[in-house]
């Protein structure tokens, strides 16, 4: 006895894959798709720094701290260097080191998570003390301990920042794992003997990209402003190589915070600007990737 | 005597439980520790032959769910075994098990969970059958369309997620998944009480059929005595953790040994007005502790047969008639048919 029902959604069915919904409620949020325009903008100038930049980042071409005028569109540093071109490579550093810091750290925060999360027991008890320790360690201090000890350098920056930033998003995904760990399309697919790999990767991983890419985004920028912070205290990247931090490094004095504004305004006005922007595309993801929203 | 209520034959059971336990434990304390246990299954006997439909009834908490669950291998017996064609599978080799493994599946009570809400239904049904080379890239289109037509379902649904389904359709794609395995033996976990009424007879005609069509055995946990009554050739009835009534669904239906089960059918509403004075026995008081179960019979408490000795000895299964396959735990009842 077989009996075909009639599929009701075969006709008028306006069929919207998942990236699909997701980008229609994304683009709802106005904010968010400025930021969003203003990060491309900003990022495209940054990876065309070489083309767009009028002079090299470390060429001295002008007077020492020369006012905006122009040849240089907004004046020149200390030493006569173009600040416009700096701060276009400033950007480009500044950026790869974030990207590349929530990089590691959503990868290390990951794995740890999954771990974590499914096998529990002994395992879960080591991973998330070990994240109790790093998440009480004062941060600031263990960056700046480990920056003094390893090589001050936009590499060991990177990994500073990596292996800082991973416990919020082990946390997550733990909290996630164990959810998904009970759910009956897991059980469904352990009675179905797949293996492991399949179940931690295939099923219960696609099913917290959601939050995982939302603190991401929160992530990358905080270590964008730890970068540039730790630039600003000298123990980030060196100069000359320009980074939005160290560039803001002149305003340690008097003279340059009253007098010579085009040094600092600038670095620092890009600082809050792409802070910002992703901060808003953190906010709007969390909205359009909510699963609970019917919108 | 055998309380497992099989029929005396020489063929073995496609599945056999024996003794089977499953404790909880709570933890609790400043250090942590167990401090009790919560005894959801608690020494269950019984047989599945191939073919046969079971239906497992109780009331919620009874620890119906847990034996389906520890039959296709989701939860560890704390004692007792199962057997599969006569093998304990608590005794297998991984490689053994790995085989064994795709012919014990499972329906899920809820079609809203039991599939991932991230897939498109190809990947769901092929996932499983490309891995364990019941198909190949080749074939696995052909394979999942012939499945998706046994429950029911056009070949369209392949390019959809689950999201887009209704309770009823995920249902029969939850069906699809479990049968693309080629089981032997399916357990339904209570899958039809999420859905619709309208639609739970669909479904349980549906299992009906592919029962009768594909030979399957099936172990159906339920707790409404009509749906379980429609499908199953014989019917267990549990309470605490515990079998109080097993043999075949007429005989139950018709003669119910045990209290317990008389008191459950007799809550069973029947639309004929003609009935509203039936005597009736309705249960006092609530389920005993799963903890703590009473002492002696486990139903003693809320009995209405009770006789001082219920409370000393432990009930077990006992014969009704001889052959009759029909076990009741109620001596007193027993003991009262026959004196009559």
């Amino acid at each position: 006895m077989k009996q075909k029902i009639i599929d009701p959604l075969e006709k008028d069915m306006i069929s919207e894959s998942y990236f699909q919904t997701v980008f229609r409620r994304f683009r709802r949020h106005r904010l968010a798709l400025a930021s969003f325009i203003v990060l491309a903008l900003l990022g495209g100038a940054a990876l065309l720094a070489p083309v767009l930049a009028p002079f090299g980042p470390d060429e001295i071409v002008g007077t020492f701290s020369g006012a905006p005028c122009k040849e240089f569109l907004l004046g020149t540093d200390q030493i006569g260097r173009d600040v416009f071109s700096r701060l276009l490579y400033a950007m480009r550093v500044s950026l790869l080191v974030g990207i590349l810091a929530t990089f590691i750290s959503t990868a290390v925060g990951v794995v740890l998570g999954l771990a974590a999360g499914y096998f529990g027991g002994i395992v879960d008890m080591a991973v998330m003390r070990f994240t109790d320790m790093v998440m009480s360690f004062p941060y600031i201090l263990l960056v700046l301990v480990a920056a003094s000890i390893f090589k001050p350098g936009m590499w060991s920056i990177i990994l500073i920042l990596g292996f800082v930033d991973w416990p919020g998003i082990a946390r997550l995904v733990r909290g996630n794992v164990l959810n998904l760990r009970e759910t009956n399309f897991v059980k469904g697919n352990l009675i179905a003997g797949m293996p492991l790999g399949h179940i931690l990767f295939s099923e219960i991983l696609p099913n917290t990209v959601a939050p995982i890419l939302v603190y991401a985004t929160s992530v990358l920028a905080l270590s964008m402003l730890d970068e540039a912070a730790l630039s600003f205290l000298g123990m980030g990247v060196r100069p000359p190589t320009a980074s939005l931090g160290n560039m803001l490094n002149g305003a340690q004095s008097l003279t340059v915070l009253t007098r010579q504004p085009w040094l600092w305004i600038p670095p620092g006005l890009l600082i809050v600007i792409l802070v910002m922007a992703i901060n808003f595309i953190g906010d709007a993801l969390r909205d359009a990737l909510d699963p609970n929203s019917r919108r | 005597m055998n309380p497992c209520g099989e029929e005396e034959s020489v063929k073995t059971p496609l599945i056999q439980v024996k003794n089977l336990k499953k404790y909880y434990p709570i933890k609790g304390g400043i250090i942590t520790h167990t401090t009790a246990q919560v005894k959801a299954v608690d020494g269950v006997n019984f047989s599945i032959m191939e073919g046969e439909t079971l239906g497992l009834v109780g009331e919620s908490g009874c620890g119906k769910s847990t034996i389906g669950r520890a039959l296709v291998g989701l939860e560890k017996p704390t004692a007792g075994a199962i057997f599969y064609e006569g093998k304990d599978l608590s005794k297998l080799t991984k490689g053994e098990m790995g085989k064994i493994r795709t012919s014990l599946q499972m329906v899920f009570q809820d079609p809203y969970s039991s599939l991932n809400p991230r897939k498109h239904i190809f990947e769901i049904l092929s996932q499983p059958m490309l891995y364990h080379r019941i198909s190949t890239k080749k074939t696995v289109e052909k394979d999942m369309v012939r499945i998706l037509d046994l429950v029911g379902l056009s070949r369209n649904v392949l390019g959809r997620y689950p999201h887009e389904f209704s309770g009823g359709q995920r249902q029969r794609i939850g069906i699809a998944k479990a049968l693309s395995l080629n089981p032997r033996f399916l357990v339904c976990d209570e899958p039809v009480s999420a859905l619709d009424v309208s639609i739970q007879a669909q479904i349980l005609n549906l299992l009906k059929s592919l029962q009768k069509e594909l030979g399957l055995t099936l172990l159906f946990v339920g707790h409404g005595l009509g749906a379980v009554n429609y499908v199953s050739d014989r019917i267990a009835v549990m309470y605490l953790g515990r079998i109080v009534e097993i043999g075949k669904a007429k005989e139950i239906f018709a003669r119910p040994v045990h209290p317990y089960t008389q008191a459950l059918l007799d809550a069973v509403p029947v639309p004929d007005p003609s009935w509203r004075s039936r005597e009736r026995h309705f249960l006092q008081g609530e389920v005993g502790n799963s903890v703590n179960p009473p002492e002696g019979c486990r139903f003693h408490p809320r009995c209405p047969y009770g006789v001082p000795m219920c409370a000393q000895r432990e009930a077990e299964l006992l014969e009704v008639g001889a052959e009759s396959g029909h076990y009741g735990a109620c001596p007193v009842v027993l003991e009262g048919r026959k004196e009559q």
